[in-house]
């Protein structure tokens, strides 16, 4: 039982694949938004080539107290990124640590707050308004995202992410699934909602201040955060498929698939769209969106308490 | 470690950011940058990048003849970029100040300043000389790593084809 939890952790869906899976996550996104803009788009490599040269840069100073905190936030981020990828309920009865829906959520969560304290900290003007605007978006975005995982935990009576998995569709999940793919360009900060980063206009957002390997690791645990939050949707979408077939190489497959296939769904509208500006996103949530996720988790309740 | 050597150079060959500055330009070779990011030139598929922040750079493109207003700012924007870097002159403003010569208002030429590795002619050098500026950055980057720069290299202003 111990050693399933530890490779799962650690092998599949954990770190070992989940480092070059947020590689390959990244360049389908950039190659996908390259070729909608008919260009060539950058090789395959690209990602580990940017990775690798970040790690070989030097730093300007950090001293003091402020410069570790400075320096702490990416890697805290990368690993609450890491573990919600190593809690996703990809294969099944695979045993082990069982993590419940909760803290996948708080993993999910924490990089965002990490890159709003990061931005704070590192005291540049750019980097705390990028900090205000990511913190402005993620108040908007997880009230609909929260209310959607509710909905469909409340639809199954349960917060066990094993018997999430397994669960069988119906038409509230659909529901929450569609909820959860509306937040997911504002979780991972791309267009229309990328103004949180929002690049040359506020130079880089919170990221303004990180060099070399700080920014390494920023890049790989936005990698992570892909991985995490499109798995998140192909567990939620897989189940039935999966229990029908059964194996264990098959689920691992049709995990990866369906991931791409929300990445390139996220990258088409990425390339689509423009920018909003931050009254806009925030009203496109609190005002358009917010009223499905409250009719989901109404009906979900009702379901549960009263049929 | 010679392993990690060599990986570290293939990725600094192949993963140019760049920030772009404008010292006093009149928006010629600018345009012409932008030119050479989209999608007709598209310098993506070299690896290149065009960065927000200085701090994320490794290739610091300037072009105008570098004005006393603007010759703090590129200092400062200089030694923002960490190391190792180098510096791309864009156009022929900042290699010679151009038409603009022995006017007192300049501070340039750029080279006065802060050490040149690649100097792009031309008055707007095409794109294309500017993707082939920027991959030679980049090579030499690679070469010499954080190492002290040495004697720039001008890219023919008839550098049509551009090897990746």
């Amino acid at each position: 039982m111990m050693l399933t939890a530890l490779a799962r952790m650690l092998i599949f869906p954990g770190l070992l694949f989940a480092v070059p899976a947020a590689w390959f996550f990244l360049w389908v996104e950039r190659k996908a938004v390259a070729r909608m803009q008919e260009r060539v788009g950058p090789p395959f490599m690209q990602p580990f080539w940017d990775f690798t040269k970040l790690l070989g840069k030097s730093t300007p100073p950090r001293p003091g107290i402020a410069g570790f905190i400075m320096r702490a936030w990416p890697l805290i981020a990368v690993g609450s990124a890491a573990g919600a990828v190593g809690l996703l309920p990809v294969l099944p009865l695979s045993g082990g640590f069982e993590g419940d829906l909760i803290l996948l959520l708080a993993l999910l969560e924490l990089p965002s707050i990490c890159i709003i304290a990061a931005g704070f900290s590192s005291r540049s003007i750019f980097g705390e308004i990028g900090s205000a605007r990511e913190a402005a978006l993620s108040v908007s975005y997880n009230i609909v995202f929260l209310l959607a995982i509710v909905s469909i935990a409340a639809s199954q009576h349960t917060f066990r992410l094993e018997a999430l998995a397994s669960m069988h569709p119906s038409f509230l999940t659909v529901l929450g699934i569609i909820a959860i793919l509306i937040c997911l360009p504002a979780k991972l900060h791309i267009n229309p909602f990328s103004l949180p980063n929002a690049e040359q206009e506020i130079y880089a957002g919170p990221m303004t201040e990180y060099a070399g390997p700080e920014l390494a690791m920023w890049e790989l645990a936005h990698g992570l955060e892909w991985v995490a939050a499109t798995g998140l949707v192909a567990t939620l979408v897989a189940p039935h498929f999966v229990l029908a077939w059964g194996t264990t190489l098959l689920a691992g497959c049709l995990f990866v698939v369906l991931s791409v296939a929300v990445v390139l769904l996220l990258s088409v509208l990425a390339a689509a769209t423009a920018r909003l500006a931050i009254d806009s996103s925030v009203r496109f949530y609190w005002q358009c969106t917010l009223i499905f996720a409250v009719l989901a988790i109404s009906s979900a309740l009702f379901v549960r308490f009263w049929l | 470690m010679k392993l990690w050597k060599r990986l570290m150079c293939t990725a600094r060959r192949k993963s140019p950011w760049l920030f772009h500055m404008n010292s006093g330009s009149c928006n010629g070779c600018d345009i012409e940058i932008i030119a050479a990011l989209s999608p007709r030139y598209d310098a993506e598929q070299l690896g290149v990048l065009l960065q927000g922040s200085p701090r994320h750079a490794d290739i610091l493109m300037v072009t105008g003849p570098v004005t006393n207003k603007a010759i703090n700012a590129v200092k400062t924007v200089y030694d923002q970029v960490c190391g190792p870097k180098a510096v791309v002159a864009i156009g022929s403003c900042p290699a010679t100040t151009n038409v603009f010569i022995d006017s007192r208002t300049l501070a340039g030429p750029l080279d006065k300043h802060v050490p040149v590795d690649v100097f792009v002619p031309g008055c707007p050098p095409r794109p294309d000389a500017i993707i082939a500026g920027v991959v030679k950055a980049a090579v030499l980057l690679a070469e010499r790593g954080s190492d002290p720069p040495k004697p720039a290299i001008v890219i023919a202003e008839t550098a049509a084809e551009v090897q990746p």
